[in-house]
Parts: C-alpha cells; sequence; structure tokens
C-alpha cells in the first residue's frame, strides 16, 4: 500500500500558490530551449568546476551532480516555522555538547543514557571539560528536513561537523538567475548570497579570547584529491580567506602558524573540513598526514579555534537524534518546533522485535553510516535483499536503527517528457556564533529516478534551486 | 600569500616552460634525423637529446632501441617520462587546478584548454601525427597560456612567482639546450665548423625560434662565439641566459619591495646578474663553453633552492 | 617518599629531518599519591608551549623544533614526594567520565584467549566485588604472561600478547584493560616511572599499568606485571586508552629518516628529606 506523496505544486491537482508563477514559465518552455538551457546549465557547472568525486567509485572525477532547473519554492511563511524550528535546534545540540562535556547535566537527569554518550566513539576524551570560545561547539548545523504534508515537516538528521553542500546552494541560485532572469523579476525570492560574508562573521566571532585583532580565519582542507574539494576552495575563496591544507600550518611555542611567502603568519580560527580522526597525529589517529602536529594542545590552551569543535560529532550520531527532542525541552525548556521521524533503536530488544517483523516496510540504517550507503528502504528492495539485510540486522542490532518509510513530498522535476513529480528534501546551513543564523534557502536534493526515496548525490540525485518567496 | 600557492604557481610556469623545451627539444631531434646518416647517424643525435633529459636510461629501459617513433612518443605522450610535453601539461595543470582561484578565467581555460586537446591528440591515429604538428601546436599551447597571464593576470606577488618560474626554467632549458648542442652532439671535435656543424647550429637556432633573429643580430653569419654570444648574453634575445637573469631580478626585487624584505635570494639573483652582465663571450670560452654552462645551471639552480627557502616554505621569518 | 628522576630520551636521525613536533605527557600531576617539589623539561633547539592540562588530567607541553636536525634530546628531571594510597587515586583534578573509558581500541581489542581466561576467573568469583574481581583479573594476568624482557614491542596488542603467552608492563595493562572492559569495569593505561619492584630487585624505570575504575572508590591502580598495586614507589606521568594514546612523548618528524632511540632513566629514592 503506497501512502499518497504530496505535490509541493499541485496540492490535490490546485495550484499551490507560491509556484504560481512557474506554472505558465514550465508550459510555455518549447522543448529545444529547454534542452538548450539544459546544456548551458552543465556549462555553467563545469566552467565553474563544480564536480563531484563519488568515493569508493574511482569513477570520472570531473563528474557534475545532475542540476534540476526546476525550482523548489516556500513560501515565507512556510519558511518562517522552518527558521524557527531549525535554530531552535541548532541552540539544543548546542546546548548539549556544552553539557556532556562538561557536567553531562541531562545524563545525570537521567534523560540520556550514560552509555549513548561516553561510550560513543565520537565522544572525545581528549576535549573533557575543554570550553570552546562562546560554548559553541557546532558553528555550522546542517538540518535535514523532509516534508509529508502542507504542515508535516520531519528532521530526517542532523549534521553538527561539516555538513557539505552549501556551495550548490549558492551556485544553483548563481545559475537560474543567469539563466532565468526574468521568474526573478516576476517572483521575490529571498537571497542567498550573503551567506558566504555571514560564515565569515560567525567564524571570527568565535576567536580565541587571547586574539587582540581582527582574527585571522583559515579553511583546512584534506586536499584537492578530496571530492569536496570544490566546495571547500568556492568558500574560501568567497570568504577571502586562505584555503590551507595541514602541512601548511604548523604549532609553535602556544599559536598555530601558516607558511607564507612573508614567513610564518599566526592563525586564529580554523574552519576545518577534515575529521576529528586526522586533525592532529599527536592526539588522534598517528598515521594521519592531513592535520596539523600539535593541533589540539594550542586548541586546548585556548591560542586557536577548531570549527566545528572536536567533539561535536557526538550530537549527530544517529543513536543520539532520537533525543534531541528531549534535548530541545531539558535545556531550552520549550516544545520542539520540529518533530523527529518515529524511530526504533534495535538496540532495544522490543524495538528490534519490531523492526524484524516490519522489515519490509521500514528504512533500517546503519547508525554511523552517511552518504545513502549500507541503508535498507524495505518497500522498494526485493525480497533476497531484504533478507540479506536481515543477516546482518540479527548479526549485530546495536549498529541499526529504523524508521517508518516516510511519504516524502515531491515536486515538478523536468523529465524527458516534460515534467513529473520527484521526491525531495531539504538541507538549511545554520550558522551558530556570537550570534544565529540563517539564510532564506537550502539545498534541495532531488531523486531523480521515477519513485525512488533515495536523494544522495552518491546514489543518483540530483540538485535544486531553493525559493523562499519574499513577503508582499 | 600562502607558501604553497606561491609554489604551485612558481611550479605551474616551470611546467609549461618545460613542456615547451622538451617540445622544441623533438623539434631539434627530428630536423637533424633528416641530415643524411653520417658519422655516427642519428641514433647518436637522439640519444644525446635525451641524455640531454637525462632520460637516456629511463627510454633505453622501456623501449630498448633508439627508434625514432618511439622517441617521439617518449618524448611527448609518454606519462612515465616526467620531462614529457603530456606529463608537463598535466603537471602544470594539477598545480594550476589547486590554485585556481589564484588565477584568472582566460589563464585557467587556456591551461585547462590545452589539457583537454592533448587528450584529444593523444586519442587520435599516431601514424596521422607528425611530429611538426606535435611541435607547432605545443608552442601556440605555450604562447597562449603566457599571454593569457600577461595580459590579465594581477600584478600581484603571484604574478611574480609565477615569472620567476618561467624564468628560472627558461634559463635553465636554454644552458642545457645550447650544452647539448656542444658537447654532446658533436660527434667529434673534427667536426666543429664542417657543414654538418653549421647545419645543427642552424637547427639548434630553429628550436629556439631563434634562426631569423640571429640574422638580425649577426648578419647571418654562423659562427660559435656568437651563437653563445647570442643565447648567452646578449639582452635583446628573450631566452638568452643574460635576459632571464635580468627578468629574474626584476621580479625577485618586486617581492623584496612588496613584502620589505631582502633575503639571499635577491642576493644571489644579483650576483649571478653581475657576473653575465660583465662577461664578454672571449671569457666563456676560456672557462670552456661546457664548464661554464655547467656552472650556470648549477648557479640557477642554487638561485631557485634559495627562491625555495625564502618564500615557498614559509619558515624564513 | 622522595623518589628523583633523570629521564633523557635521544632521537638520533640518519638523515637530518625537517622538523619535529612532540607532545610531551612528562609532568606528574598532583594527586594524595604525590606531590612535585621540582621539576623541568629541557629539549635545546626547540620551542616548548605553556603546560596545559586535559581533560583526563595529564600534563601536557609541546615541543617544536623548526630547523634541521639530526637528533632531539628531552631531558626530563625532577623530585617528587609520594605517599602510598594502597592505589588508589585521589585528589586528581579530572574532567572525563569514568564511563568513556569503557572503550576499547585495536591495542585492547579482547581475542578468544582473553575472554577465557575473563569467564574462568569470573565464573569462580560469582559473588565479588567489583574490587575483588579487578584484584581477581589482574592476578590471572600475571599468571597467563610471565614477565619476559624483549618479548614484545611498541606495536603489539594485547591479543598478540595474549597469543604469545608473554609480555613485558605494556602487555600486561593492555590485557588487563580488556579483560576489565568484558567485566563491564571502565579501564585505562597509565604510563609512570618506578623506582623498583617490591622486593627491592632494579627494574626498569619506566613503567606502565592499568587503572580500572571501582565505583565507591575511583579509579584504582593495578600493576599486573608486578602483581601489585602502584604504591610510593611509583611516579604516575598521565593516561590514556592504550599504550599509544598514553605515551610520554608522542612525536611527529618533518621528512623523517630513520631514527635511532637511546633512553636513559634514572630514579632513586632520596633517604632523608633534607632540614628546612
Amino acid at each position: 500500500m503506497v501512502a499518497q506523496y504530496f505535490n509541493e505544486m499541485y496540492d490535490s491537482d490546485k495550484l499551490r500558490p507560491p509556484y504560481r508563477t512557474l506554472e505558465g514559465w514550465y508550459q510555455k518552455m518549447p522543448a529545444e530551449f529547454r534542452a538548450i538551457k539544459q546544456a548551458e546549465a552543465e556549462d555553467l557547472f563545469r566552467r565553474y568546476g563544480i564536480t563531484f568525486a563519488v568515493y569508493g567509485e574511482g569513477g570520472d572525477p570531473d563528474r557534475l551532480i545532475p542540476f534540476d532547473m526546476f525550482p523548489r519554492v516556500f513560501t515565507a511563511e512556510e519558511w518562517r516555522r522552518l527558521e524557527r524550528g531549525i535554530k531552535q535546534r541548532a541552540r539544543a545540540l548546542n546546548a548539549f555538547l556544552s553539557d556532556v562535556y562538561d557536567r553531562g547535566e541531562i545524563i545525570r537527569a537521567g534523560r540520556i543514557p550514560a552509555d549513548l554518550v561516553y561510550r560513543n566513539e565520537a565522544y572525545e576524551i581528549a576535549v573533557a571539560g575543554f570550553r570552546p570560545p562562546l560554548g559553541v561547539f557546532s558553528h555550522i548545523v546542517g538540518i535535514d528536513l523532509v516534508r509529508t504534508g502542507p504542515d508535516q515537516f520531519y528532521v530526517l538528521e542532523d549534521n553538527c561537523r561539516t555538513p557539505s553542500g552549501v556551495s550548490y546552494m549558492l551556485e544553483n541560485r548563481e545559475v537560474m538567475m543567469r539563466m532565468f532572469p526574468h521568474l526573478f523579476q516576476e517572483n521575490r525570492v529571498a537571497p542567498v548570497d550573503g551567506y558566504a560574508r555571514l560564515l565569515k562573521r560567525t567564524l571570527a566571532s568565535v576567536a580565541p579570547e587571547k586574539c587582540e585583532r581582527d582574527p585571522k580565519v583559515v579553511l583546512l582542507t584534506p586536499g584537492h584529491y578530496n571530492s569536496a574539494y570544490y566546495e571547500h576552495s568556492f568558500l574560501a575563496d568567497l570568504m577571502g580567506i586562505e584555503l590551507v591544507e595541514g602541512q601548511d600550518l604548523f604549532v609553535e611555542g602556544d599559536f598555530c602558524w601558516m607558511r607564507t611567502t612573508e614567513g610564518p603568519q599566526k592563525v586564529d580560527v580554523i574552519y576545518r573540513r577534515i575529521d576529528d580522526a586526522f586533525l592532529d597525529p599527536l592526539c588522534f589517529r598517528p598515521d594521519s598526514t592531513l592535520g596539523v602536529p600539535g593541533l589540539m594542545n594550542v586548541y586546548r590552551s585556548g591560542g586557536v579555534t577548531i570549527c566545528s569543535a572536536p567533539g561535536a560529532g557526538v550530537a549527530d550520531d544517529k543513536a543520539i537524534y532520537t533525543f534531541v527532542p528531549e534535548m530541545i525541552r531539558f535545556y531550552l525548556g520549550e516544545a520542539p518546533i520540529l518533530e523527529n521521524v518515529p524511530t526504533w533503536q534495535c538496540a532495544k530488544a522490543d524495538d528490534l522485535k519490531y523492526v524484524q517483523e516490519h522489515i519490509a516496510e521500514l528504512v533500517v540504517k546503519e547508525v554511523h553510516g552517511s552518504g545513502g550507503y549500507g541503508m535498507l528502504v524495505g518497500p522498494k528492495a526485493d525480497k533476497a535483499t531484504i533478507e540479506a539485510f536481515a543477516a546482518k540486522l540479527a548479526a549485530n542490532p546495536s549498529n541499526y536503527i529504523a524508521q517508518p518509510t516516510l511519504a516524502l513530498s515531491t515536486c515538478p522535476t523536468f523529465v524527458e517528457e516534460g515534467i513529473a513529480p520527484r521526491h525531495v528534501d531539504l538541507r538549511p546551513y545554520c550558522l551558530v556564533g556570537r550570534d544565529i543564523e540563517l539564510v532564506q534557502g537550502g539545498l534541495t536534493r532531488v531523486a531523480l529516478t521515477e519513485g525512488s526515496l533515495v536523494v544522495n548525490s552518491s546514489q543518483g540525485g540530483g540538485v535544486k534551486d531553493t525559493w523562499v518567496i519574499a513577503e508582499e | 600569500m600562502l607558501s604553497r600557492t606561491a609554489a604551485n604557481l612558481f611550479w605551474m610556469t616551470r611546467y609549461l616552460e618545460r613542456s615547451e623545451t622538451t617540445a622544441r627539444l623533438l623539434d631539434l631531434g627530428f630536423r637533424n634525423a633528416l641530415l643524411p646518416n653520417s658519422g655516427g647517424g642519428y641514433r647518436n643525435e637522439w640519444s644525446a637529446i635525451l641524455q640531454s633529459k637525462g632520460a637516456l636510461d629511463q627510454f633505453t629501459e622501456k623501449y630498448g632501441e633508439l627508434k625514432q617513433r618511439n622517441i617521439e612518443s617518449f618524448l611527448f605522450f609518454d606519462m612515465d617520462n616526467p620531462s614529457s610535453v603530456a606529463s608537463c601539461i598535466s603537471a602544470a595543470r594539477e598545480n594550476a587546478r589547486i590554485v585556481r582561484t589564484a588565477l584568472t578565467t582566460q589563464v585557467w581555460d587556456a591551461i585547462n584548454l590545452s589539457f583537454q586537446e592533448l587528450k584529444a591528440l593523444g586519442r587520435r591515429e599516431r601514424s596521422s601525427l607528425e611530429v611538426p604538428e606535435l611541435t607547432d601546436w605545443s608552442l601556440r599551447t605555450a604562447a597562449l597560456i603566457r599571454g593569457a597571464i600577461e595580459s590579465t593576470q594581477l600584478r600581484n606577488d603571484g604574478y611574480r612567482f609565477m615569472n620567476l618560474g618561467y624564468a628560472l626554467e627558461r634559463a635553465d632549458n636554454t644552458a642545457r639546450l645550447l650544452d647539448v648542442k656542444y658537447y654532446v652532439l658533436l660527434p667529434s671535435v673534427a667536426y666543429i665548423g664542417s657543414g654538418l656543424d653549421n647545419y645543427q647550429w642552424t637547427t639548434l637556432l630553429r628550436a629556439l625560434s631563434a634562426h631569423r633573429a640571429y640574422n638580425w643580430a649577426y648578419g647571418g653569419e654562423l659562427s660559435a662565439a656568437q651563437i653563445a654570444h647570442f643565447l648567452i648574453l646578449n639582452p635583446k634575445f628573450p631566452r638568452s641566459l643574460l635576459s632571464c637573469c635580468i627578468e629574474l631580478n626584476a621580479h625577485l626585487d618586486h617581492l623584496a619591495r612588496v613584502y620589505n624584505r631582502s633575503t639571499p635570494a635577491q642576493e644571489a639573483a644579483r650576483n649571478m646578474l653581475g657576473e653575465l652582465a660583465e662577461a664578454r663571450i672571449e671569457d666563456v670560452f676560456d672557462e670552456g663553453l661546457h664548464e661554464f654552462l655547467s656552472r650556470m645551471i648549477g648557479e640557477n639552480a642554487g638561485l631557485g633552492k634559495c627562491i625555495e627557502d625564502q618564500y615557498l616554505i614559509g619558515e624564513a621569518r | 617518599m622522595i623518589l628523583t628522576v633523570l629521564h633523557k630520551t635521544r632521537y638520533v636521525f640518519a638523515a637530518p629531518v625537517g622538523g619535529i613536533v612532540q607532545s610531551l605527557r612528562m609532568t606528574p600531576a598532583k594527586s594524595d599519591s604525590q606531590r612535585v617539589l621540582d621539576w623541568s623539561i629541557e629539549v635545546p633547539g626547540a620551542v616548548l608551549g605553556t603546560p596545559l592540562r586535559d581533560g583526563a588530567g595529564d600534563i601536557l607541553q609541546t615541543a617544536s623544533v623548526r630547523a634541521r636536525s639530526e637528533q632531539i634530546e628531552v631531558t626530563v628531571r625532577g623530585t617528587v614526594e609520594t605517599t602510598d594510597t594502597a592505589g588508589i587515586l585521589r585528589g586528581h583534578r579530572e574532567r572525563v567520565p569514568p564511563r568513556a573509558y569503557l572503550r576499547g581500541t585495536i591495542r585492547t581489542e579482547p581475542n578468544r584467549a582473553i575472554i577465557d581466561l575473563v569467564d574462568a576467573t569470573l565464573s569462580a568469583l560469582p559473588d565479588a566485588t567489583a574490587l575483588e574481581r579487578a584484584h581477581a583479573l589482574s592476578a590471572a594476568v600475571s599468571e597467563a604472561l610471565p614477565y619476559t624482557p624483549g618479548s614484545t614491542d611498541a606495536h603489539t596488542t594485547a591479543a598478540d600478547a595474549m597469543t604469545a603467552g608473554k609480555g613485558v608492563c605494556q602487555d600486561h595493562a593492555q590485557v588487563l584493560i580488556a579483560c576489565a572492559h568484558l567485566a563491564g569495569l571502565p579501564a585505562r593505561y597509565v604510563s609512570g616511572y618506578l623506582n623498583a619492584t617490591e622486593d627491592g630487585s632494579p627494574h626498569e624505570a619506566s613503567h606502565a599499568w592499568a587503572e580500572i575504575f571501582i565505583d565507591g572508590l575511583g579509579w584504582v591502580g593495578f600493576d599486573a606485571a608486578n602483581k601489585c598495586c602502584p604504591n610510593d614507589q611509583y611516579i604516575r606521568l598521565g593516561s590514556g586508552f592504550d599504550a599509544q594514546d598514553a605515551a610520554p612523548i608522542r612525536g611527529l618528524v618533518l621528512g623523517g629518516s630513520e631514527e635511532d632511540l637511546d633512553v636513559t632513566v634514572k630514579i632513586a629514592a632520596q633517604e632523608q628529606r633534607q632540614q628546612q
């Protein structure tokens, strides 16, 4: 029994207001014009160098993420509620991180099981007791949302470490504005191009107390072989900061320095796009060549700020996810504005039993997995796949969680024959520093295959420009 | 700027210049091979060319006998040969990609395009590709990229490092080409001044795109001393050692001014310039052309090391 | 007891290296068991960072050498007043929740033999307290791994050592940590110095042991290699998940080459306290 999917443009065949002007736009567009525009878009992306390598595939490193020209649109009112919910969540996640690396009140109060936090691989004992500047651990919180009805939004997962994809949000808009300027004259689309300025301001606001000048902010990348290198270089360029690799930095005394043609320059804030494990071979993985030896000592003595803070990953674990509504109530004393997807913890015997009995209806995910790998979409899988997955689940239940198969909303998407509904999700990027900021927009990912619910770019998903229509 | 960025720019242009030199060497070898087979034959000349690139052993290991087609492939397409045109263009493009944001769109497009064209050439039937087409393409590409740099890049420190890379590599290459001709290429001293010798000198000048320029400057009469003067001491010829050294000094002085700091690199460059500006061609031959060129190659490499220590490592305070 | 320490570690490189960065965990932190009277770390040619205290209460210091170097020498000198607290770590300021030490690493991952050892030991003690179980496990580990100098190296894991059936203090500590985890007890690796074994025979003075967390008591040291709990002959430097994590020196050499390591440690007890 397949649920009825909410179509964001045509609700029970009625055109929804935010899409008002788009109906005429696509209907009047001749097929050949569309093909020209699609080619033009691809050309623009390739020219900008926006490519994406998929992990473990070894394919074309210059592959483009498919871009769908049909925008996804929110009203100002819809967005207001999302914004409040997202900011609320970002505050609670940071409060949680501050707490579990300090006194752990939420655990003492019995609201979250201690082992879920302290035995978690992402809980870094190296930073226990350390309070980063302003108490902020996760400076860029990417919250993955799905929609199932006009007013039903669910949080699918939180990304507290280094959520990627924001370059697509910015470039998708650039490309749309170049290709269809009149659409932006007809619609009052809220701009997203302030993101880089806000990000820079956010990063500068968490400079160490010791820093008594205009903070020197850098972006630390694993290097140009990384699949997200384009994004790193793009963001660094937009912010006007140096894009550095581990080898460009070194530690001496109580500070971290950057190698420049004018000699060593002190660095105050590092926006890192590498994992904790690789940050410092003297503290974490000794074989890491991507990090900066000695960096964690400088960090812990307040000589440099690392964004996101090492250890922030403990808040976005899929097992911790279940407790985020609890965090909101505990730290903020508020009711959660955005709901979680109901989740079964296969580590619990009762939950496991339910999941095993209903596996064909559920989405089962690895606790530490990401990118749409290691997951089963029950209703879309054949019998053999389900059986193979069930065996893996039985062997190691605590490695899995399960969720109902959500009736993900659809948005019109260009296909061979014209337009057709395709499932979408949304990732907005919330910035947390001295202030909490959110640009009006985000990355909409779309499952291009008919009927598919998997939107990950590594699994054949594409992207769309995401509009928030400003109020009249 | 970030030392690594400067290093990428510096190496980007070094590889670009190197690819051009390899193409010129290929052209030199090709023209020499058109000579009638006398006194050692073309095999020796090709081996001399490979020797000048320090690649003779690598070549024989991979291909065995010195067959012209193989040598052409080795010098142009072979990615196992680090100084093949293909290797150098790929390395230059890789360096450019890393510092994409430090380049103008025109420069990036020119480099990226050369890479794509190279790949297209690689897909073509080898028998349809003659050496002149390959070398023409290389020289045209080199000029296009250099032109894009000159006409669009900001005159900031990055521009200086690009030009230092060009000048340093060019000096090295001119010295090596001349050295190949004089020291290695001649099968025996008996050929000096012979018709064969003259033909080879001409070819060398052609390979440096200096044939007509030489005629204008020296009135057409070929002499070892005049050619050596042209390639080493003539400030009008853009590939002469002296011209390269003047370039090096200009860009290093610029860096010293904007960084408000003079380093041993400026001193080393000034010393080199001091000698080249004062030298007479007789002094060069007194020392021995090969000896002189070897020394210059050494000093040039020393200056490169000095630039690296002072700017590209980022520790010099 | 007053213990004096002179600890020199010298790395000599086959070819000059481009630079060295080390994180030194070589300063004893104050607790009821130990009080530092004087202490110094010298690394000629290096810039030293300000000492900092991490969440586990250890004192860390960074040493950086930027110049090309053929060797680096770390000299630690100091005097510590120690008190026998029957192995219990009290008055040590730390922030890491004990339960975080229920996590294993590749070096403390148990194998079948370790699981069997724990089963055999604990099944004989159905009603034992946590402390009694910890003692029993420590005794079982010393039994299972006869102390055999040179039998293992710095990369040996608990499972490797168990398979080999012998080891040094590092292996005893790591196997005991694996055992404690299986028994549901938080456990960690401790590095430090030992003046002499209890029977007074001289001993390799750099030492390691395990700490097991006992509810109500706190962290308690177990030196399975010497079949005892740390007393006033011990100086505690720092802790971690395993030997690598708790190493007194974690370093990285730029443009690394073959290195020769030379370590000398002298520990001596001062017979009398000096009168003021």
